[in-house]
């Protein structure tokens, strides 16, 4: 799991014809692997076109007066199909939406589903990256302990992470946030405090082969504090493939909000999640299928890419595939 | 072996225990009191209210409770909050009826993955492999009401099956003929999604492990001494490729609750995961907190399976020493 320290330090200085100085830099090597595969590349120009939604949806639709409102309620326009043009005899002309016309269609309040699209584009990633992120900042800080002391820390600590393994994941995540008050933070939380134990586990694997390291002896031996040592030297070079998997749990947090607002737990109204889209567009299957496809398509297309993203970065780090 | 095998037991024990007060602590910590359910029915006086709580224990000290909830689970005294039920004979039906659709479920998930994943894994970078990869990405970021709803109507429309609950309602006069063949329409949707994701993942293990297999010398060999290609992948790479599944085969058994909450609710299964959900919504803790027993249960059992079946099958690892 040492394959890829190299990435984080910075190139060698140049030593020419040396066979012991690698030609390239870890990520120039893994930018090689990732060019190599098709569907990795697509992943990622998913994810950046996916990004630019977010921050355009974000801006579009936030304060107090946004270009596209996602909550503004139309009873005249309830359950029109995508392209319609917004009823200007009925309608105040700050009640429209954006160009007069309804893109997406609008759901049973008449909201304008683009707007929520695109509302629900950032509130679905933040669901995806803050829950991730809890899970990898707990895994990181545990499975570092545990790898770096040993001993009764470490058999405590794996104690811990076979017992969270233990709980069927999503019935405990469904109970926890069905007893909780209904917010977008307790699923955030929910999930995170519940997929931290695989992370744990890698942490925990490379930092006990990083221990015995030079650099790791040498900044004890210097009487760096163990702080110190553990988190600014050691994690840099565990990181890399926490990253990946951490890619692949985002794709994972998604769909696990989706089903939660399937199942009435999502997020909760008035905001927007292409989760909670999607459970509204099931009500209206065959009278605005646009609500269920547009939501559909959007978390498919989004876990698409985080999956082949994530999925093409780890292939591109095993060493073993890497001669091929 | 026997050493090992009390010994794993001892320590499954244990994670149980530690299981049982966090999954208590969860539930019974969080806001809001079974009793408060119908706060608004004036029928309900102060009175009873003390008399349900005294009737369930809900007026004694957590650590009481705890001890008397398990006491009562072990000796079938349990009762739902909700009808007055035993919890047990409760669960036990409906794990007869979650029985067949799990059992569909993983016989098509382990017939169809791996002769899928030993394909792709033989014929690398062809155009089989892309594609499976591709479907399998796909199949594994669907959301899986998505999906269900997709293929409810896709069915219902294009055979004219009924597919939603155990069986057709008011028909049980009809032909034996008639009867089997509508529980088979009944069971195949559901088991075939629940399957989906499944054969997705799996398929996909099997290919990594199926590439790593071949790579090995003792492949290498077999083929250069001129051995025919099937006898060396699918006798002798095959058997080693197999070894790691036999650890994930008793990491399904759990799926039986967790896994299914969301495709029963959908097709109105009678079985666990949907009294799992009912039970979440009408705030039936000893429900709730049986069932997730009985998942850690089934995961430890799982595991014990695996270890022992590991043991039995792979001569390199010794009955006495190591841990599990």
């Amino acid at each position: 799991m040492i394959h890829n320290k190299s990435a984080n330090n910075p190139p060698p200085p140049a030593h020419e014809d040396s066979d012991l100085i690698p030609q390239m830099t870890g990520l120039q090597n893994l930018w090689r692997q990732l060019r190599n595969n098709p569907l990795a590349m697509w992943g990622m120009v998913l994810l950046m076109v996916f990004f630019v939604l977010a921050v355009a949806g974000l801006l579009l639709t936030c304060g107090r007066n946004p270009v596209m409102d996602p909550e503004k309620v139309r009873l005249v326009d309830t359950l029109k199909p995508p392209l319609t043009r917004a009823n200007t005899a009925v309608l105040a002309p700050f009640e429209r939406p954006a160009f007069g016309i309804y893109f997406l269609g609008t759901d049973k309040l008449g909201r304008d589903v683009l707007a929520r699209m695109l509302q629900g584009a950032h509130v679905s990633l933040l669901v995806g990256f803050i829950s991730v992120g809890i899970a990898v900042f707990v895994g990181i800080i545990l499975g570092a302990l545990a790898g770096f002391y040993g001993n009764y820390v470490d058999s405590v600590i794996m104690r811990a992470v076979d017992i969270m393994l233990c709980f069927p994941s999503f019935f405990l995540i469904l109970t926890v946030v069905a007893l909780l008050p209904p917010s977008i933070w307790n699923i955030m939380i929910v999930i995170g405090l519940t997929s931290w134990p695989g992370i744990a586990r890698f942490v925990r694997a490379d930092f006990l082969a990083l221990r015995k390291q030079d650099f790791v002896v040498a900044a004890e031996a210097l009487g760096l504090s163990k702080m110190k040592i553990m988190f600014i030297h050691m994690v840099p070079n565990a990181i890399t493939p926490v990253l990946v998997t951490a890619t692949i749990d985002v794709a994972g947090a998604i769909l696990t909000e989706s089903s939660l607002s399937f199942l009435g737990f999502g997020v909760p109204p008035p905001a927007a999640s292409w989760g909670n889209i999607l459970a509204d567009g099931k009500d209206f299957i065959f009278d605005a299928p646009w609500l269920f496809i547009a939501s559909g398509m959007a978390i498919l297309i989004t876990v698409l890419a985080f999956n082949l993203f994530g999925e093409g970065l780890r292939e591109a780090m095993n060493p073993k595939l890497r001669e091929r | 072996m026997f050493s090992f095998l009390s010994r794993s037991l001892v320590e499954k024990l244990i994670t149980l225990f530690f299981i049982s007060i966090i999954s208590f602590s969860v539930v019974m910590l969080a806001p809001g009191d079974p009793s408060e359910i119908d706060p608004m029915n004036p029928k309900f006086t102060k009175e009873d209210i003390q008399r349900l709580r005294k009737a369930f224990d809900l007026d004694k000290p957590l650590y009481i409770q705890y001890y008397l909830f398990y006491k009562k689970l072990f000796t079938n005294e349990l009762r739902s909050y909700k009808d007055n039920q035993p919890v047990f004979t409760k669960i036990i039906e409906r794990f007869f009826n979650s029985l067949p659709l799990f059992l569909v479920g993983t016989l098509l998930t382990w017939c169809l993955a791996f002769p899928l994943g030993i394909q792709a894994a033989l014929r690398r970078q062809s155009f089989f492999d892309r594609s499976t990869t591709f479907f399998s990405y796909l199949f594994i970021s669907l959301p899986s009401f998505f999906l269900a709803y997709v293929l409810i109507i896709c069915i219902v429309k294009l055979f004219n099956v009924p597919v939603i609950g155990l069986k057709t309602f008011g028909r049980e006069a009809s032909s034996l003929w008639y009867l089997v063949n509508d529980h088979i329409w009944h069971l195949m949707l559901p088991s075939v999604l629940g399957a989906i994701g499944g054969i997705a993942i799996l398929s996909r293990y099997v290919r990594s492990q199926m590439l790593e297999v071949t790579e090995q010398d003792y492949v290498r060999t077999a083929l250069a001494k001129g051995l025919p290609q099937d006898t060396v992948y699918y006798k002798h790479a095959l058997r080693n490729a197999l070894l790691p599944f036999i650890t994930m085969f008793g990491l399904t058994l759990p799926g039986m609750i967790g896994g299914s909450v969301i495709i029963e609710t959908i097709f109105s299964w009678p079985g666990m995961g949907r009294l799992g959900y009912e039970a979440i919504l009408a705030r039936d803790y000893p429900v709730i907190l049986s069932l997730n027993f009985i998942a850690a249960c089934l995961v430890l059992l799982g595991t014990f399976i695996s270890d022992v079946l590991y043991m039995m099958v792979d001569p390199r690892i010794s009955l006495t020493g190591g841990k599990s």
